[in-house]
């Protein structure tokens, strides 16, 4: 099936200890409302947990919400996880609280964006989308030039 | 004129006087109905909404015709410290004693926290309240592989009697009353903090202070849970009786709706939902063949006190109001001490903005007054800096400022009640008492507190208000200033924040090393294996769960104690 037509699909997941799901199921109802196929976790996940679910609902985003303080710890492993299940084109974003150092140092390490709070849900739904559309647009480029000679 | 001159009164007198009310009320409606034409030809402002942040419908305008019908002065609001209490839960209020001035606070081990302590009493705070880090208020000890990354960094980590004697060292729990916000594993906490007390020569009957132990609301909302519904009650029962008595100065249950509120709750779901809750805890407690006038006096309170100035004050009041009546006319409570509600009171964390963080000095000085005007009996004002870590020292104090010029430059502590009389709050009160009367018949309907917890109810109606609120502000209709109003174009914090460094969590490991190498391992597994036997039997299980305490075993192996009999709890998912 050609990517295009493919609901993105997110996985809004809740790593850690931290309970707080506000945030969590807002953007869970945010994203199914903007057309996106969204499986959410549940609580007190390990990044095991998440990635093994990410890898069997073959999602193309993982979406963290983390408002314990750990997100120094959660994102990496998440990542490092996704590296080696072979899932490392999976886009790692989220959200919670977390401080403008922590983002950038974790981006340095190949997290997508994040999002602090205040940030309106429709930042969050456009970021994604621009991701999909221009991973969409190098997957086209890369099968053209396979096709091409 | 007062009801003894009422009563007084010729049988003549009488019926003028009441014609000649009925009279000014037909000429009341009268002249509301053409004040009402009046008011719908004036163009009102479109830019925001009228409605409460709950999303309540609010008048403009209310007069002597909105408290037609109820049952008079006496029925509804009678005397400050009488039933039904409407007017405050004691007597002479704030003139006699203050509010407990009582900041939350707990970060890194229990060194660094107590000192922080030890800050806070220097500065005038009257009573202490611990948080907890995650992997404490789950049940884990510091050195579980599920703590990592976790440890110290939300509030203070304590993994036994150890850490509880360090945190409290230098400060006399006789004397200083002690709040403690832990649900899931409550009675392993309350254990060391009992032990704690022992050490210092300190016996439970001379213990004041709380811990919270509502796990229900843990399910509905916060989601801090080690054990089934069930296990769960009946260990909060079993420190009831325990605490009734051993511990007859503290209160072994805190009913909460702050968390209801700030997952997102309408103010009526949080004054609803909590009730519901303290009467299912009364039920088990009855059920377990308690006397209700030995334990109700020690269930204590705490509800949230966020943005909606009237709607905040009117909710304490119908809170007091509706536990009086159901605690005297349901359960049949004798004891006025049963029908007394008393409450802490926080400021709303997530009415906080990360933009323009001063600007929450503003918003929390507001709600502090508004949880004052509504009768609390303690107040967490919240530090400025909270949505973007934990609260500096700096930042700390000025909130605790807030509430000290509260007590004594404003004046409002001065007169009991104050706003009780104005048709707006007197008006609100009773509609916010109705409404939760419909939601106690719902709950009802769908078969009781925990059916609705396993069926998802709860967490259903708090999450679709919470997304109604969420889409109210991102479509501009809900003004939050700093956010979607007057914004200055820019997101750079320009506050101090404080931060956690991760040396705390290989510190916190190595006085876990410790504590496993040094103490009496034989006393420990005794102390183990006979909590795991009475935990399939029917006994009370603080008296075991204590003796682990003074045996030095950790937060976890207690809690895993229990588990291997009671089982862990898994949440119903949906969003």
């Amino acid at each position: 099936m050609p990517e295009g037509d493919r609901k993105i699909r997110v996985l809004v997941a809740k790593p850690g200890l931290d309970g707080h799901d506000r945030g969590a199921k807002v953007i869970a109802s945010a994203f199914r409302d903007a057309g996106f196929e969204v499986i959410y976790t549940g609580l007190h996940q390990t990044p095991e947990m998440i990635v093994s679910a990410a890898v069997q609902e073959d999602v193309d985003v993982v979406a963290m919400s983390v408002l314990s303080g750990a997100h120094m710890t959660l994102f990496p492993r998440v990542k490092e996880l996704l590296t080696e299940a072979g899932a490392d084109d999976i886009l790692i974003t989220g959200g919670g609280i977390i401080s403008e150092d922590d983002m950038e140092a974790l981006h340095g390490q190949g997290i997508g964006r994040l999002f602090g709070p205040g940030t309106p849900t429709g930042e969050a739904i456009a970021y994604i989308r621009d991701w999909a559309a221009e991973r969409s647009g190098r997957a086209n480029q890369a099968s053209r030039s396979w096709e091409a000679p | 004129m007062s009801d003894r001159e009422w009563e007084k009164s010729s049988g003549t007198d009488l019926k003028e006087r009441l014609s000649a009310r009925e009279e000014e009320i037909e000429e009341l409606k009268a002249r509301l109905a053409e004040w009402e034409k009046m008011w719908a030809d004036i163009p009102k402002r479109d830019d925001t909404l009228f409605t409460s942040i709950s999303g309540r419908e609010v008048g403009s305008l209310y007069s002597p015709e909105d408290l037609e019908g109820g049952p008079g002065y006496l029925g509804s609001l009678g005397f400050p410290g009488e039933f039904p209490f409407t007017r405050g839960p004691y007597t002479t209020m704030y003139r006699t004693r203050l509010w407990t001035m009582r900041q939350f606070a707990g970060f890194a081990t229990a060194e660094e926290t107590n000192e922080r302590y030890k800050y806070l009493l220097a500065n005038g705070q009257t009573g202490l309240s611990v948080a907890f880090d995650f992997p404490t208020l789950m049940g884990y000890d510091s050195d579980h592989p599920r703590s990592l990354g976790e440890v110290g960094v939300c509030g203070v980590a304590i993994s036994s009697l150890a850490d509880m004697e360090t945190l409290f060292d230098g400060i006399p729990l006789d004397q200083v009353s002690v709040s403690m916000t832990i649900n899931g594993p409550a009675s392993i906490l309350f254990a060391f903090y009992v032990a704690a007390a022992e050490k210092q020569g300190v016996p439970p009957e001379k213990l004041r202070g709380t811990v919270q132990n509502d796990i229900l609301k843990e399910y509905q909302a916060q989601h801090a849970w080690v054990y089934p519904p069930e296990p769960a009650l009946r260990l909060i029962v079993d420190m009831f009786e325990w605490a009734s008595e051993h511990a007859p100065k503290y209160n072994p249950i805190s009913i909460s709706g702050y968390h209801i509120r700030e997952a997102g709750s309408t103010a009526t779901q949080e004054l609803a939902f909590t009730l519901g809750n303290g009467f299912e805890y009364v039920e088990r407690g009855m059920a377990r063949g308690l006397d209700v006038d030995r334990f109700a006096p020690r269930l204590s309170f705490f509800f949230d006190v966020h943005n909606d100035f009237f709607e905040e004050v009117a909710k304490f009041r119908a809170a007091r109001r509706i536990w009086a009546r159901h605690m005297k006319e349901k359960y049949g409570a004798t004891n006025p001490d049963s029908w007394r509600l008393r409450t802490h009171a926080q400021t709303a964390g997530v009415s906080l903005t990360a933009q323009q963080p001063e600007n929450n000095i503003v918003r929390v000085a507001y709600q502090g007054l508004a949880a004052v005007l509504g009768g609390t009996q303690s107040l967490h004002t919240n530090s400025m800096d909270e949505t973007l870590a934990l609260p500096t020292e700096k930042a700390v104090r000025i909130a605790l400022r807030t509430q000290q010029i509260l007590a004594y430059e404003t004046g409002v502590p001065n007169t009991v009640d104050p706003l009780a009389g104005s048709y707006y709050v007197e008006a609100l009160t009773n509609q916010l008492e109705a409404e939760a009367e419909e939601i106690f018949r719902q709950v009802e309907e769908i078969g009781g507190v925990v059916p609705g917890i396993e069926a998802g109810w709860f967490q259903k109606g708090i999450a679709d208000s919470a997304f109604r609120q969420q889409s109210e502000v991102e479509m501009g209709h809900r003004k939050i200033v700093g956010l979607n109003a007057f914004t200055e174009g820019s997101d750079v914090v320009e506050i101090d924040t404080l931060s956690i460094s991760p040396e705390i969590e290989d510190k916190q490991r190595a006085r876990m090393a410790r504590l496993r190498a040094e103490r009496d391992h034989e006393r420990v597994t005794a102390a183990l294996s006979a909590l795991e036997e009475a935990a399939g039997t029917g006994a009370n299980l603080v008296d075991p769960i204590l003796e682990c305490a003074r045996s030095y075993c950790t937060l976890y192996e207690i809690r895993e104690a229990m588990e291997r009999v009671f089982g862990s709890y898994k949440e119903p998912v949906f969003f």
